[in-house]
């Protein structure tokens, strides 16, 4: 189980992305994060393996603080968080099997990975995820002759072979056409109920989010605005979500349908005079 | 108020300089300064010294011809080529085993500011002096010899082959050095399989490209003394025995020339 509390963060340059966020995840639930572009999706969930720093709050997975441990202890808990990300974030220079294998270094010495040279049995899981993810017989392909979907399907591989207690995808689709998109989030609520692990994953599309998820997470400027059951989200919770809106003024912003995503990024900055003036994220 | 609301017609190509003032001024001091070395350089010099300096130098060529042939003669002068490749290879190999830290060090994505700062040091250090120098003080310091020869080269690939490699290490993809991180493995390991594969290609190829380098090196440190066929080419210079000379560096332009085809053809595999 997942359980974030108080999470605050406050980058250098002054952006506070997060302002103090409390949530759980758990069971092997399919948790989508919603909202605008720069509302802090991408910081929430580097928080929790501390790719990113968290200023403030606690993290905990499965009874373990996580903010306070040493880089040693850190490590041993990344095992067990898995990650997926936007642009794969493979090496592309080696193999889909080194790709995969490279999920379980956090098992073998530096000299063994180096010679990857990995205990047999976790050459068999990898042959047998590789299947499962529907890359079976690409082992000794190099990454950088595969097409994003089938890239995205080893970073989930790669994730998968951790064994992990959760999987964390940060808009894992983003880079994808609609079809592989879909087959991408097959794939991955797949794994939630075959590892028995929650998913937590950030998502642009608002309709893909609504139609994976069990629950939905709605992020606006830093602050979660919405926290419920996916049939809960209604056009008010998006307008809150993607506009800022608070209860009153949200009927006159009127009906705005499923292409809001876009349509309101704009106005976002507008909506919520407390927005901080944004910087470049570089980051998408 | 007036002013601000007349819309700005004219443009100026940006200066890399402060201002246009600055930058002229810059050009004006450049000109002066090269013309100012001309004159006191080549102010001495009058057109007879030309006209008989290139009458020196063909009297010069046409008395190396022909090269001399005789067996011994020869064979010292492949003993030395030889001593010259080695020191070449040798010197590659130790100078880049010692680059290999110094550029991981120097590589400002994946160290403090502090180690950074370090290894730049050892680099410019490395780059600041000229070979020939580095040659006599390493000569000066252990005897005439192959040995001095193998540290001067050593030391200026170090220089060279780290800058290079740091370089190409700054520039590698940082995500798949983090999605690995994120699996729970070590800094080193993921460096050892997140960046290590990204560099193999350009680490290649600067390899044989320093040796081709590490070659001419190689065949001109014997002139003081550092060993190599450069020591044979000086005696034969002072000795008049121009024949010989035409050998020694026919010699030469053959390995380096056999070098750099190896060279170039290698790092046109590997690209
Ligand atoms: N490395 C950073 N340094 C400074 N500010 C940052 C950094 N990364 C993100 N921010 C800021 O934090 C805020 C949240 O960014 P974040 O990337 O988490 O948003 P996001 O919801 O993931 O957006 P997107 O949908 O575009 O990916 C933004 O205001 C952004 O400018
Ligand atoms: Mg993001």
């Amino acid at each position: 189980m997942l359980e974030v509390t108080n999470l605050r963060k406050v980058y250098p340059t002054g952006d506070e992305a997060l302002k103090g966020i409390t949530t759980t995840v758990d069971g092997n639930e399919i948790v989508s994060m919603i909202g605008p572009s720069g509302a802090g999706k991408s910081t929430f969930i580097r928080c929790i393996n501390r790719l990113t720093e968290p200023t403030e709050g606690e993290v905990t997975l499965d009874g373990q603080e996580l903010t306070r441990l040493s880089k040693t202890d850190l490590r041993k808990v990344r095992r067990d968080i898995g990650m997926v990300f936007q642009e794969y974030n493979l090496v592309e220079r080696l193999s889909v099997m080194e790709n995969v294998l490279s999920g379980r270094l956090g098992y073998v010495s530096n000299w063994a990975a180096f010679r990857r040279n990995f205990p047999q049995e976790d050459v068999e899981r990898a042959f047998e995820i590789l299947e499962t993810v529907g890359l079976g017989g690409m082992e000794n392909k190099r990454a950088d002759e595969l097409s994003g979907g089938q890239r995205q399907r080893v970073g989930i591989a790669r994730a998968v072979i951790q064994e992990p207690k959760i999987l964390l995808a940060d808009e894992p689709t983003s880079s994808l056409d609609p079809d592989t998109s879909h087959a991408v989030m097959d794939l991955l609520t797949d794994i939630a109920e075959t590892e028995n692990i929650p998913v937590l994953i950030n998502i642009h599309e608002v309709p893909l989010a609504v139609e994976y998820a069990d629950r939905i997470l709605g992020l606006h400027n830093g602050e979660l605005v919405f926290d419920g059951k996916t049939t809960a989200l209604d056009d008010h919770a998006k307008d809150v979500i993607y506009r800022g809106a608070v209860p009153e003024t949200a009927t006159q912003v009127g009906a705005t349908t499923r292409s809001e995503t876009r349509a309101t990024d704009s106005t976002t900055a507008t909506a919520t005079p407390s927005t901080p003036h944004r910087a470049a994220t570089g980051e998408d | 108020m007036a002013t601000e609301q007349t819309p700005v017609t004219t443009w100026q190509r940006p200066t890399v300089f402060y201002n246009h003032t600055v930058k002229w001024v810059v050009y004006v001091l450049t000109t002066l300064f090269v013309l100012w070395s001309l004159v006191s350089l080549l102010g001495g010099v009058s057109p007879q010294r030309i006209v008989d300096g290139m009458g020196f130098g063909a009297s010069l060529v046409s008395s190396m011809v022909p090269p001399e042939t005789e067996a011994t003669a020869v064979n010292r002068v492949i003993g030395l080529v030889l001593e010259s490749i080695a020191m070449a290879m040798i010197a590659t190999v130790t100078g880049i085993l010692i680059s290999i830290p110094v550029a991981f060090g120097a590589a400002g994505n994946l160290m403090p500011r502090s180690v950074y700062a370090l290894n730049r040091g050892i680099i410019s250090v490395s780059r600041a002096v000229d070979g020939l120098i580095v040659a006599i003080i390493a000569v000066k310091a252990v005897g005439i010899g192959p040995l001095a020869g193998i540290i001067a080269i050593s030391f200026k690939t170090v220089g060279f082959f780290s800058k290079l490699l740091a370089e190409d290490i700054e520039d590698v993809d940082m995500g798949a050095m983090e999605a690995i991180e994120a699996t729970g493995a070590s800094k080193l390991q993921s460096v050892l399989y997140g960046i290590v594969p990204q560099v193999v290609p350009r680490f290649i190829g600067l390899t044989v490209y320093r040796w081709d380098i590490n070659l001419r090196a190689s065949a001109i440190v014997g002139i003081v003394g550092a060993g190599g066929i450069g020591t044979l080419l000086l005696q034969a210079f002072s000795r008049y025995e121009y024949n010989y000379v035409a050998t020694i560096l026919l010699a030469i332009i053959l390995v380096v020339l056999a070098g750099e085809l190896f060279s170039a053809y290698v790092r046109k595999r590997v690209q």
